[in-house]
């Protein structure tokens, strides 16, 4: 088995190698600008390290968010179009369970919370009832309306750290590493669970405004 | 062994806005041009929602890359190479097709080619008419452009004669249509009605047209004004709008301009081929004039059939082509979306030379505008 993962939902531009046991190269970017630059050179990159050429992958794994869209559809359409070229399966897997996966509260005791940031003043966060389980869909809040809910549980991610009076008890990661992600679905494959197509995690609808009719342009 | 070079095989991918179009040509021959249109999904909005195109490009990319190799009945290992519009267009549109054809031409082992909207509206007339000839002048029109083009040598001299200043033309059919509530968007539907209509009824206003306004600029902002003074006045005076007619005159007004401007640029140019392309370019009227009016004057006019006006990715693969046959340096694999990529670079050369003897010489020639 040899997995290429890939994830571009949060500022990192994060890629690992997996091997079924390991993960033999990785490599991740902060820079949530240059998604779309800076994936394809850190594939190659990864590849080359690892001494191996795409055409060794036997399954593509994507993060697919929540996340801000345009940098979201940068990992999902390259795992896509990896896929189509090299009629290997693609794997999507939700970013946030990359992020629990990862974190060291996953060793600790009792449920948690993974935010990242989804700008606007808002986070996009679930819970877990530990670094496998999560125990509520994604979804995208205003970090004070969610302050009830997640009172007393620690919590994980960018989202976290940017909102302390929400999340008094915050942690490292901040953002998710391909190879938790690839880590992750190494575990499910081998133990036999279906991973399912990537579909984005959007959450939000389209900022679109239906427009009023035509602005009259006679004068008064 | 025989030369790819001289008829490459290159599949093409257009996202600059809401067409997911995906096209294989072979050389100058056009064996397939697959497009998957999310234009419905705007028609509510009045106008194309940016990340309501960008969502549709994620979606519809792999099936119709898939259809495109089916109709041309080609397997993607044979491909000489992988073309996509790096701009102009929306940048978040544009990046789903980078990120495409990246990963496609990475994964194939196959050069990679971002390439310029602009230029590649103009190269797709050689999928329906041969070799375009050198220099060629060239009308875009569309609802995102509207300029006179010079080109020498489409892979890498192409020279902005003129544009609008303001609203590109085929925004103001769109914006005619909607004062008129013919809906969107508006240059088909105003087409028909002008068709039964009177292009002499009203006079409208031609823009940028007097003895001292620049002679290759176009400005439609103050057309559609007065279009839109004129409705509202009958509609405050309780008459009837005769939309036939509207829709005839305002259509005249401003094919009347660009078909002008572009027989006076090759006259004084002393250019004997006029090419007109972009999604307007389908607008029988623009047609019909053009036609006239070259004929007066001795200019071949070339104008790809409708399908292949709007955006497709036939169009990309063209000019993917021209690259791979002229021996065009690739670009990098950090390239980019730049969705105001200037209409001089025909495509985005990666930063290391080709390693091919040939290849350096002709490198040396290239950059006559950088
Ligand atoms: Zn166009």
């Amino acid at each position: 088995m040899l997995l290429l993962a890939l994830d571009t939902a949060t500022p990192a531009v994060t890629v690992a190698l997996h091997d079924g046991t390991d993960v033999i190269a990785s490599s991740s970017q902060v820079d949530a600008r240059r998604h779309g630059e800076l994936l394809l050179p850190a594939v190659d990159r990864v590849l080359d390290g690892a001494g191996l050429t795409l055409d060794a992958v036997t399954a593509v794994v994507v993060g697919t968010g929540p996340g801000p869209y345009t940098g979201l559809r940068v990992g999902l359409m390259t795992a896509d179009t990896f896929g189509l070229a090299l009629g290997v399966p693609v794997y999507g897997v939700c970013t946030l369970d990359g992020l629990a996966y990862a974190s060291d509260l996953a060793a600790g005791q009792g449920p948690f919370v993974v935010a990242t940031d989804a700008r606007r003043k808002e986070v996009y966060w679930a819970t877990y009832a530990d670094a496998r389980t999560r125990l509520t869909d994604p979804a995208v809040d205003r970090p004070a309306d969610i302050a009830e809910r997640v009172a007393g549980l620690p919590a994980v991610g960018a989202g976290a750290l940017l909102y302390p009076d929400t999340f008094p008890v915050a942690h490292e990661p901040e953002h998710v590493s391909a190879a938790a992600l690839a880590g992750l679905a190494a575990e499910r494959l081998a133990a036999g669970e279906e991973l399912p197509r990537p579909r984005p995690l959007y959450l939000r609808r389209p900022d679109a405004q239906v427009p009023k009719n035509y602005k009259v342009v006679t004068p008064k | 062994m025989a030369d790819s070079r001289d008829e490459p095989l290159v599949l093409g991918i257009e996202t600059s806005c809401d067409e997911t179009g995906v096209g294989v040509v072979r050389g100058t021959t056009l064996l397939a041009d697959a497009v998957a249109s999310s234009v419905d999904e705007h028609a509510r909005f009045g106008g194309v929602v940016p990340e309501v195109a960008s969502r549709a490009h994620l979606e519809a990319m792999v099936p119709t890359i898939d259809r495109a190799l089916k109709e041309a009945g080609v397997s993607a290992r044979d491909l000489d190479g992988i073309a996509v519009t790096a701009g102009p267009g929306l940048a978040g549109a544009l990046l789903v097709g980078v990120s495409a054809a990246k990963a496609y031409a990475y994964a194939l082992g196959k050069p990679l080619y971002g390439v310029n909207h602009l230029a590649s509206h103009i190269c797709v007339d050689q999928l329906e008419h041969g070799p375009l000839p050198e220099p060629t002048m060239a009308l875009l029109v569309s609802g995102g452009h509207s300029s006179l083009l010079l080109s020498a040598d489409i892979t890498s001299d192409v020279r902005p004669l003129g544009a609008t200043i303001d609203d590109a033309a085929g925004e103001a059919f769109d914006k005619i249509a909607r004062v008129l509530d013919l809906g969107f968007p508006g240059g088909p539907v105003i087409d028909r009605y002008a068709r039964e209509g009177d292009p002499g009824a009203i006079a409208f206003p031609r823009g940028l047209t007097g003895p001292r306004d620049p002679a290759y600029d176009f400005s439609f902002s103050g057309l559609k004004t007065a279009v839109a003074r004129w409705i509202e006045a009958r509609r405050a005076a309780g008459e009837d709008v005769p939309v036939r007619d509207v829709a005839a005159s305002f259509q005249e007004a401003v094919v009347d301009v660009l078909t002008r401007k572009a027989v006076r640029a090759c006259k004084d140019e002393g250019v004997d081929h006029l090419m007109i392309g972009g999604g307007v370019a389908a607008n029988s009227r623009l047609r019909a004039l053009a036609q006239e009016r070259c004929e007066a004057a001795g200019i071949r006019l070339r104008v790809p059939r409708p399908k292949l006006c709007t955006d497709n990715g036939a169009m990309v693969a063209a000019l993917g082509a021209e690259m791979v046959a002229r021996n065009r340096a690739a670009s990098d694999w950090d390239l980019s979306a730049d969705s105001s990529l200037p209409v001089t670079d025909p495509h985005v050369p990666g930063r290391t030379p080709a390693q091919d003897h040939d290849h350096v010489h002709e490198l040396g020639e290239e950059n006559l505008y950088s």
